[in-house]
């Protein structure tokens, strides 16, 4: 069973926000709202500065708070892919997991239920890319099986300096940003 | 320097978490008293039945007390559902990681002992009632006639009562995301907390009409039981002056815990030095140290103090004034707590 993570190139990514609109059309994201987002991030003393350009989203965490906290069982791990999913038929709406989640990946759903990014599994499941994968215009992400080494996740992951996003949380997040 | 701009702006979310607004508050705050006053409540049913006569007794009167407080307190907590209509899904699951799925069970055993504890003296608490409904008195002595059934009843609210309490901060405390929140401290705090606020409670209700016989009507009556000691005489002095000094140990307690507490996330990390600074010098600053620390514990720990030594005559004061302080903890923490945030030790 394959384990679905995603590699994003910050020195590809431009900040276009493609990405944030593909998924709100994909996901038919309600207005006001986004399951992924772009964050810039600038570090140092001009002239000395450096910038980092980030899509950012749920990060699908192997150990995810958002899952442990939930008392109904609808934050659960999917056995496809070992990704993170809400059943909206079973959330109660307590807002738990969006206390939980340390990235603040989740919203509540206009009609009640906590919200977040799928991985697109509905694409996935048919073999296709993420939409924000697949309409990245500077091709900065990678989606794939981190379980596989030959994968092109594992084998950027393996060849790139990467990070991910706050590990001190210690949730294990599965969204690497190569640097 | 560091700058970050994002373009998130999801509602309840961006600039900082707010989910949960006034209802949690209540909610804990009220779950936390009822707790512990299902403590002090089956510690005297306990002691009633040693042979201690009835009239007076709080204890009589905690059970129909909380059971009214807990549908408020539940009532909130429904309110601040944003899905409403799936509630019924808590009870469809049990979820060993989460505290709200352990509290949310504990909940439900809470409720049968409660209105089995209200049982046993209803039909004296509130007459109209034990006239018109002659099978609430049988209950009663059918209750009453096994004094094991009483004694698992009041152990059952011992034992209810400090999963309950202890519960409304575990509930907090398991979420690493909210740093303020992390400390295995919050759970006894809020249980000391609510037996405070459970003992200012007891002391305030049976202080406001002492002495009278329950009235005979409906409203009256039922209005009575929530708030009158059984019995024609007012409680014994040994009883509020008990109540006064359970108080004086619990605040006693709070304020270790609440030190021990602070000293736990100033000394800790990054993210739990900032998150302490809210309450110390931050946003919550002026309530926390007014609301929770001066008026909540110290005012009303000397004022008992000095009831105590009769030096002045007992009043109402402390009792509001725990009250209110068990109430801005609550706030405090649940708003501060949503204001702390993990910061990142590593740069990109």
């Amino acid at each position: 069973m394959p384990r679905f993570g995603m590699v994003i190139d910050t020195l590809k990514c431009v900040g276009c926000m493609d990405c944030v609109v593909a998924c709100q059309t994909e996901n038919d994201v309600p207005q006001g709202y986004c399951r992924d987002w772009i964050v810039t991030e600038v570090r140092g003393a001009f002239p000395s500065l450096s910038m980092e350009i980030r899509s950012e989203r749920c990060n699908h965490c192997d150990n995810p708070p958002c899952v442990t906290c939930c008392p109904t069982g609808a934050s659960h791990v999917e056995s496809f892919g070992k990704t993170v999913q809400v059943t909206a038929e079973k959330c109660i709406g307590c807002k738990a997991c969006l206390s939980a989640c340390p990235y603040g990946a989740r919203f509540v759903h206009p009609d009640g239920y906590a919200d977040k990014c799928t991985f697109c599994l509905h694409r996935v499941k048919e073999g296709k890319d993420p939409a924000c994968v697949s309409v990245c215009p500077t091709r900065c992400m990678t989606f794939g099986d981190l379980d596989d080494p030959k994968s092109a996740v594992s084998e950027l992951l393996a060849s790139r300096k990467s990070h991910t996003l706050l590990p001190e949380a210690g949730t294990k997040p599965r969204v690497s940003y190569l640097t | 320097m560091l700058e970050i701009t994002t373009t998130r702006h999801n509602p309840l979310v961006d600039p900082v978490l707010s989910v949960w607004s006034w209802e949690i508050p209540v909610y804990l705050f009220l779950g936390g008293m009822i707790a512990g006053m299902m403590v002090l409540g089956g510690l005297n049913m306990l002691r009633l039945l040693k042979g201690e006569k009835p009239e007076g007794f709080y204890s009589v009167q905690t059970p129909v007390l909380g059971f009214v407080l807990l549908n408020l307190g539940m009532g909130a907590l429904f309110l601040d559902l944003a899905h409403k209509l799936y509630v019924f899904r808590v009870y469809l699951a049990f979820e060993p990681t989460s505290p709200m799925s352990w509290g949310s069970w504990v909940l439900i055993l809470v409720f049968p002992v409660l209105i089995l504890s209200a049982l046993i003296r209803l039909p004296e608490a509130w007459p109209w009632l034990g006239d018109r409904v002659p099978a609430a008195r049988g209950w009663s002595q059918a209750i009453l006639a096994r004094p094991g059934l009483v004694k698992t009843l009041a152990w059952l609210n011992v034992t209810l009562g400090i999963g309950l309490g202890i519960y409304t901060g575990i509930l907090l405390s398991t979420m690493v995301a909210r740093p303020l929140w992390n400390s295995a401290i919050l759970g006894p705090l809020f249980l000391v907390s609510g037996l405070s606020a459970a003992a200012a409670m007891v002391h305030l209700v049976s202080s406001l009409v002492p002495g009278h016989p329950a009235p005979r009507g409906f409203l009256g009556g039922a209005l009575a039981m929530l708030v009158q000691p059984l019995g024609e005489r007012p409680p014994a002095p040994g009883t509020a002056n008990g109540l006064v000094r359970a108080d004086l140990a619990f605040l006693a307690v709070e304020l270790v815990l609440i030190f021990l507490l602070i000293v736990g996330l100033v000394s800790s990390s990054a993210s739990h030095a900032q998150a302490a600074q809210i309450i110390l010098s931050g946003k919550f600053a002026v309530l926390f140290w007014v609301g929770v620390i001066a008026a909540g514990i110290v005012v009303p720990l000397a004022l008992q103090a000095l009831e105590l030594g009769h030096r002045i005559p007992h009043t109402i004061i402390p009792a509001l004034l725990v009250l209110g302080g068990g109430f801005a903890l609550r706030w405090v923490m649940v708003g501060a707590g949503q204001a702390s945030h993990v910061i990142a030790a590593t740069g990109m």
